[in-house]
């Protein structure tokens, strides 16, 4: 069985023809004839028209909101003393750390952002799941600024009709002033978009001052420049292109959706069939669709939401408020489009209900990873040690035999001191007979280590046994515990190591 | 005639390709701008070739018109580095020995450098971390053969042992078998009483005989104890560290051979700071008197 049908099957092949008396025309045909298919087609413009509802309006405040933390974010200020820098959001790539508010990550505990990114991912699946590409309609920074961006245009050229006629006009000077304008704001929206992210990376009014005079690092501008022209570029002119041939996210999430899955759609059971209403004609009969196509004029992606699910719906919800707007002026019940699922869809085309199902394995399943995950980080966290020590036991020699007898093994002790005043520790060798501790560049046993804060301080330390002790060594390899106690609080820290020596005593 | 076809389903016309007798592909065509990306790529090219350094040539390369060059980065870098140095490597030259291995500011950056100095110049022989092997000794303990002191350790590096420097240590030990000063048998019980003198497993018969070809053989350098002597070299023989290994065999082997291992002199290949970093280095191995 095919389902495709052969245009010659329909279009009966013409009988051998004469181009001239006795001159046939030859059946032939250009392959690489200007007819012949295209592999690249222009992209026809989307001129999106306003919307009013109440998606428009949640859209309205996610903008507001996502908008504005990632603006003024930076300049949240926290202090954390004299020695560290008191912007609350800060990466501190240049120290190796990421201040977020209380929180504070070492480059060493990069594991706590994968943590989140992991988190991120499954949330992603869950709403995916539940009601479709939410993230894509409502927070992606791509629809935001896009969003935003639509808002400058509409702002200089007028709505969707303004903007088509103006774009089908000659350059007069007002087609020009328009779209210099547009242009422009495009580049400033830009601008300030670059202009913040790099905020994130330094103290922000020190480098806003130092961006305006021109003594910013030169990464600073470069990166400033990046995200001026990205944000003209996707957000100004490239749009919709962005979600379609860019982003792989539209391609995974097919497999995200399920049966239950609340997407967009358009109740073809209510609106078929379609067609124009006329005054005083019955609904009897007839579809509630009058095909007015204000769900497509309203799409940003240019669809029509009545074809059923596509790859290039971003489930933005404004066809739903372009329909419910339109049923309303017509007296029939809103909901032509709205959030369904397919069982529900499917079922009300024979006259019954689905009822909605949110607990579905999948659904569970990211639910109880997304604890999961939760928890381990939580759990990460809060054992985290504010002094880490680490223990290394030198391999060449792995032991030393001195004139006298006794015997000796060198370990390098790294202590991290984590907070952020100066801390004292005292080492100790737990376990071992007669032991003697000296730590290299220190005269006495047993001394005092300060370290700085935020610091790390690494120490050569000897661990002597005298001869006579030796016969209470487990021979080759005796055990025991390397102790760091903090003088301030008391509190120790232990790591277990070997204390080796010749096999043959 | 005509081949296009129209998929019923969709309504899209298909590109004519027919794989499998009748899996056939829809015609989306792709938007032009993917083709100007790759214009654009392709531009982007030529500029780089313009400005960095691009292609070959028959006898070098072409260097673009900023003048790149990597190894002059590197080289940058280096000196760079070098000049970061300077602040540590000037207060190295002006301090003695002493005040160095005292100095808490210096000694973080004396002892990484002393670190790499060794792993470059002295790991081969003495391993990595001053280990030693047989004929190479260890640095990590007490033992010194030609003094432990901050003094003699940098006298060894900068003249080496034997190595022909006019300032070099270069007493050996004669080859008492080789040369026919003492018999087999004589030196079997001058082994046995070596061994004795670490309170090794020995023969008494044997060594109350060693003990005089020890007296006028040995003791001379090994001292009449056997405790050594640091000014000529010579080993203490009455602790458990052997530089040439301590059974019978091999005791009998080094007096019957002689022993002289050299060291080469590092005098004019390392630079005075840098052979004070290393002194104070190993002095610190553990083993510094």
């Amino acid at each position: 069985m095919t389902m495709i049908k052969r245009a010659a099957e329909i279009v009966p092949e013409p009988s051998a023809r004469e181009a001239a008396p006795g001159i046939e025309q030859i059946d032939v045909k250009a392959v690489a004839s200007k007819a012949a298919r295209e592999a690249y087609a222009a992209r026809p413009k989307i001129y999106p028209k306003l919307a009013h509802g109440t998606f428009r309006k949640i859209k309205w405040a996610v903008m507001a909101v996502t908008l504005g933390i990632y603006y003024l974010l930076p300049w949240i200020r926290w202090d954390r003393g004299p020695t560290l820098p008191n912007q609350a959001f800060l990466l501190d790539f240049a120290n190796q750390r990421l201040f977020f508010g209380p929180i504070e990550i070492w480059a060493q505990e990069l594991y706590f952002i994968t943590g989140i990114l992991i988190l991120s991912a499954l949330g992603l699946f869950l709403v995916t799941s539940l009601a479709g590409r939410m993230w894509c309609g409502y927070t992606c920074p791509q629809t935001v600024w896009t969003d935003l961006m639509i808002v400058v245009e509409r702002f200089w050229q007028g709505d969707r009709n303004a903007r088509i006629r103006l774009d089908n006009s000659a350059w007069t000077l007002e087609k020009i002033w328009k779209k210099s304008a547009t242009h422009i704001s495009w580049l400033l929206v830009g601008v300030a978009t670059g202009g913040v992210l790099v905020f994130y990376f330094r103290d922000a009014p020190t480098l806003a001052a130092e961006l305006v005079t021109g003594d910013a690092p030169t990464v600073a501008y470069v990166f400033l420049g990046i995200f001026t022209g990205t944000t003209y570029l996707l957000g100004g002119i490239a749009r919709e292109q962005v979600c379609i041939y860019m982003c792989p996210w539209p391609r995974i999430q097919g497999a995200m959706f399920d049966r239950d899955s609340l997407l967009i759609s358009y109740r073809g059971y209510r609106g078929e069939p379609r067609g124009p209403h006329k005054k005083g004609q019955s609904w009897e009969g007839r579809g509630d669709c009058i095909d007015c196509k204000a769900c497509v004029a309203v799409c940003p992606m240019g669809i029509d939401i009545r074809d059923g699910e596509q790859l290039e719906c971003i489930q933005c919800a404004l066809c739903i408020d372009a329909c419910d707007d339109i049923m309303t002026k017509v007296g029939r019940p809103t909901g032509l489009v709205a959030y369904d699922s397919f069982r529900n869809l499917d079922a009300a085309a024979h006259h019954e209900r689905a009822p909605l199902r949110f607990v579905r394995p999948r659904i569970i399943l990211y639910s109880a990873l997304i604890v999961l995950v939760a928890g381990l980080m939580l759990w990460a966290w809060l054992n985290r040690t504010i002094v880490e020590v680490s223990v290394l036991h030198d391999r060449n020699p792995v032991y030393i035999e001195l004139t006298d007898g006794s015997l000796r093994n060198r370990f390098t002790v790294k202590i991290l001191n984590k907070l952020h005043e100066e801390r004292s520790f005292q080492l100790a060798a737990e376990g071992l007979p007669e032991s003697q501790l000296t730590v290299l560049g220190f005269p006495q046993q047993n001394p005092n280590i300060e370290v700085v804060p935020d610091n790390l301080r690494a120490l050569n330390v000897l661990i002597t046994i005298p001869k006579a002790a030796r016969a209470k060594l487990d021979g080759p390899a005796t055990p025991f515990r390397f102790v760091v106690t903090d003088i301030a609080d008391g509190s120790q820290i232990e790591r277990k190591e070997t204390f080796r020596g010749p096999s043959n005593e | 005639m005509s081949d296009k076809e129209i998929d019923d389903v969709t309504g899209v016309e298909t590109t004519g390709h027919v794989w499998d007798g009748d899996v056939k592909e829809l015609n989306k065509p792709l938007p032009k701008w993917w083709l100007y990306v790759l214009y654009a790529t392709i531009i982007w090219a030529i500029g780089y070739w313009i400005l960095y350094p691009a292609w070959p040539t028959l006898h070098g390369y072409t260097k673009g018109i900023l003048d790149y060059s990597p190894r002059a980065e590197v080289a940058k870098e280096v000196a760079a580095a070098k000049a970061e140095q300077a602040k540590y490597l000037d207060q190295i030259a002006a301090k003695s020995l002493d005040e160095i291995a005292m100095d808490q500011e210096l000694l973080p950056f004396v002892m990484a450098g002393g670190a790499a100095v060794f792993g470059d110049n002295c790991g081969p022989c003495h391993g990595r971390g001053g280990g030693g092997a047989v004929g190479y000794p260890n640095l990590n303990d007490d033992d010194w053969l030609w003094g432990g002191k901050l003094g003699d350790v940098k006298h060894s590096i900068l003249y080496g042992i034997r190595s022909g420097h006019p300032e070099a240590r270069d007493m050996a030990m004669p080859r008492f078998g080789i040369d026919k000063i003492l018999t087999p048998t004589e030196i079997a019980d001058s082994t046995q009483y070596v061994l004795s003198l670490s309170d090794k497993a020995a023969d008494a018969a044997a060594v109350k005989r060693g003990q005089e070809h020890y007296a006028n053989n040995c003791a001379a350098c090994h001292g009449e104890d056997g405790k050594g002597n640091i000014e000529l070299g010579a080993p203490n023989l009455t602790d458990n560290i052997w530089l040439y290994g301590g059974t019978p065999a091999q005791i009998a082997q080094s007096i019957h051979t002689g022993r002289g291992g050299v060291m080469p002199h590092w005098t004019g290949r390392l630079d005075p700071a840098t052979i004070k970093m290393l002194t104070v280095y190993v002095h610190s191995l553990g083993g510094g008197k």
